[in-house]
């Protein structure tokens, strides 16, 4: 008796453990099936992603989450945002709370390999720079021995500012914090002598300031940071979908196809590039297993690469930063997409 | 125990009996429960073991002989960047202690205070007493600390406000001490007759002279000890307690003067140098508004027990203690504590592990406790969530037993007597 008991539970503790892995699958077709994409973002750094005044998404990461979202759903509306900070963003995206994570978050070689990410490309070159106040009398990073300075704990510029300050033979005191907000308080209260973080990071937080002008940004960057969209390893179609997703935003604005030209440009374009891109021939996007018109869809949601980054971090934008290493190749920028074919 | 089937005067077993019988029912509900848990532990790892297989990653503790490649602003130890994050998880652990230790100590003072001036007669008094208690305990702790950290990033100047002929902001307590929107800067001490230090390897050392203080206050206490069992032999044999207390005073104060004066000991105070106080301790804001919350909090919580335990010592006993011509401090001291503290203790040790385990909000201000390092900038960098986390859980916990078993002793020789 007791033993057909104990037997019991084992098949049915096998049967529930079977339905707990059985949530795995394609990303894509949960998502479909959702009708939802569940998007992994910051928890509000201005021209990246933050709310707006009515509670909307805006920002160059969100509009990606919704390029994506109008390739895959037909919709840029049908995204759930979920605001992740720099400790529990590669936690949700390897427990599947998001789909895919469009966060500042830096391409390194253990976070692709050890965290089991895979990162889709790059959609902004970042580097990591310091911020300290004009009345301070600082001009260069190499004056900052002894400083204290604020810094966001997990995320990889801690551990460039422990190596520089190493490299440089210089001390200082780090003031752990949890999130931009956080961060932007202390330095304001004057319990920081510099913020660090990436530079496009500072320059957004700064354009939040009440008294910009009274900081400054210095002129030294001290890393690479690759910032770029991030997907769980193991689901490639899924990795596909958000490679060329972002690729097409960038290839859309080498060949010129904005949000206004594009009905245009599948009318009339000549290009067999464009025409690929944009679905005109070759059926491009049942290869990942999308229609033909997914690409035009993420144009058409906030238009190109150069659209989105004009319209939300670009000198026009109170955050204005320059296209620098962000330029299309054909500018003197790293941009690159590979080719549609 | 064990059922008796073989008694003959039994009816023979069968299956039915296991649910109807009373001898058996308890029995079979127990191994029915038995395996269920044991089938919800083993579905539970069999499940994370499948699903981290599936993400591709292993249940693989090497991370923590990495290099950490973080800084921590508070070391206890000797820490830099390129010690590995076993070492960082040793320095959270011991700022954990050091914030636990504190505030355990500081609420319980203050907790004693507060709970004996809430009966006290003074009107008044009393509901102040009352309104501090409500106050604290009713509001989440999280909020308590961030509002002190807050007070003191807002109120207090940054460092430049010490700095120029006319400077805004001036150091106090006789030039020794500057509050600052980052830390408290305290003197350290200075010794002109430096025995050197132990060195107990690791890079742990501790200096001679703090090893000799240790055992002069140590020798000082048992000395007292004995002093006062040979004054009380003396009392019972003649009737007469001679005089203790300068003998008392002499073995606690004297060696420890006498190491002061050898070593050369002296105040070092902090200077404003570049950005920030140094040759002083800088004690980090973040610390002292943790200590400052958890002592407030706990404070108000161990001041109910304190009440608790002096209201369940009966009004005879002190109506006893009136009358034998005891003054009220006495009748405190000598009869209603004693007989509260065996009400108390058991609370208060619910209240010190409570403390500790709170102390891992440390992360809102900054602070870099275990939670800081082994399970935020190491769980972040290495991405071992699941390993950083369970050796955070069992930390706390043998920290948490360790507390219990500690304050269980101390409870046995406080508790009543029964002979």
């Amino acid at each position: 008796m007791t033993k057909s008991v104990f037997l019991g539970t084992v098949a049915a503790a096998t049967v529930f453990a079977g339905m707990g892995l059985a949530q795995e699958g394609s990303t894509l077709a949960q998502v479909k099936e959702r009708d939802e994409l569940n998007c992994g973002v910051n928890t509000g750094l201005v021209g990246f992603a933050a709310p707006d005044a009515s509670g909307n998404w805006t920002g160059f990461d969100v509009a990606y989450c919704r390029a994506l979202a109008a390739a895959v759903l037909g919709d840029p509306n049908k995204v759930r945002f979920v605001p992740t900070t720099g400790q529990t963003r590669f936690t949700a995206l390897s427990s599947g709370e998001v789909d895919v994570l469009a966060r500042n978050s830096t391409w390194t070689f253990s976070r692709d390999t050890d965290l089991a990410l895979d990162f889709v490309g790059v959609n902004y070159y970042d580097g990591q720079g310091f911020m300290v106040r004009k009345d301070l009398g600082v001009t260069s990073a190499k004056e900052l021995d002894g400083a204290t300075i604020c810094i966001q704990t997990g995320t990889t510029t801690e551990l460039n500012l422990a190596d520089y300050f190493r490299a440089n033979n210089m001390a200082y005191t780090p003031v752990n914090i949890d999130s931009n907000a956080e961060g932007e308080q202390q330095y304001m209260a004057g319990a920081c002598d510099a913020y660090t973080t990436d530079a496009s990071g500072l320059a957004a937080t700064r354009a939040a300031f009440a008294d910009p002008e009274n900081h400054i940004i210095l002129p030294e960057i001290i890393s690479k940071e690759p910032l770029g969209p991030a997907v769980r390893h193991g689901d490639n179609n899924w990795g596909d979908i958000a490679r060329w997703t972002l690729n097409a935003l960038i290839a859309a604005e080498e060949y010129g196809v904005t949000s206004r030209n594009i009905e245009e440009l599948v009318r009339s374009s000549n290009n067999p590039e464009v025409q690929r891109l944009l679905g005109v021939s070759d059926e491009l996007g049942a290869m990942i297993g999308l229609d033909a018109e997914w690409a035009r869809r993420a144009i058409l949601a906030n238009g190109n690469y150069g659209e989105i980054f004009a319209a939300n971090i670009g000198e026009q934008t109170p955050i204005g930063l320059a296209r620098g290493l962000n330029a299309q190749w054909t500018q003197g920028g790293l941009l690159y997409a590979q080719p549609f074919r | 125990m064990m059922t008796d089937v073989s008694v003959p005067a039994n009816p023979p077993f069968r299956l039915s009996m296991l649910i109807h019988d009373r001898r058996y029912r308890s029995l079979t509900f127990q191994v029915i429960v038995f395996i269920l848990v044991m089938a919800l532990f083993w579905w539970l790892i069999n499940n994370t073991l499948q699903n981290l297989a599936l993400l591709g990653k292993s249940f693989d503790f090497g991370f923590l002989f990495q290099r950490a490649g973080y800084d921590i602003p508070q070391t206890p130890i000797p820490y830099t960047a390129d010690d590995t994050h076993l070492r960082a998880a040793v320095v959270g652990l011991l700022n954990t202690l050091i914030v636990a230790v504190l505030g355990c100590i500081s609420a319980t003072i203050l907790g004693v205070i507060v709970g004996v001036a809430r009966l006290s007669k003074n009107w008044l008094f009393a509901r102040l007493m009352t309104v501090f208690v409500e106050i604290f305990r009713n509001m989440p702790l999280l909020l308590w600390i961030l509002i002190v950290f807050a007070i003191f990033t807002e109120i207090l100047p940054p460092p430049n406000a010490y700095r120029g002929e006319d400077p805004a902001w001036s150091m106090i307590l006789f030039d020794n001490v500057a509050l600052t929107n980052r830390y408290t800067s305290i003197p350290t001490l200075g010794m002109t007759n430096d025995p050197g230090s132990l060195d107990l390897g690791a890079r742990i050392t501790f200096n001679w002279a703090t090893i000799a203080f240790v055992v002069a206050l140590l020798g000082g206490w048992f000395a007292r000890r004995a002093i006062r069992s040979r004054a009380q032999a003396v009392q019972d044999r003649t009737g007469d307690r001679p005089a203790t207390w300068w003998k008392t005073l002499a073995v606690m104060v004297l060696p420890s003067l006498f190491l002061i004066w050898y070593f050369g000991l002296h105040l070092v105070p902090p200077s404003l140098q570049g950005f920030n106080f140094s040759g002083g301790l800088n004690v980090a804001n973040g610390l002292v508004a943790l200590w400052l919350a958890l002592t407030l909090y706990t404070a108000a919580f161990i001041a109910e027990i304190v009440r608790a335990g002096i209201l369940a010592v009966s009004r005879g006993q002190s109506e006893a203690a009136f009358a034998l011509g005891l003054r009220p401090n006495r009748t405190m001291s000598l009869v209603i504590l004693p007989q509260a503290l065996r009400v108390i203790i058991p609370p208060l040790i619910s209240q010190y592990l409570n403390l500790t385990k709170n102390s891992s909000l440390a992360i809102a201000v900054g602070y870099m406790d275990l939670r800081g390092t082994l399970g935020g900038t190491t769980l972040n960098q290495t991405g071992r969530e699941l390993e950083a986390i369970v050796l955070m859980m069992l930390t706390y916990l043998a920290l948490s037993l360790i507390i219990s078993a500690g304050m269980n002793v101390f409870n046995a020789s406080v508790k009543l007597k029964e002979r």
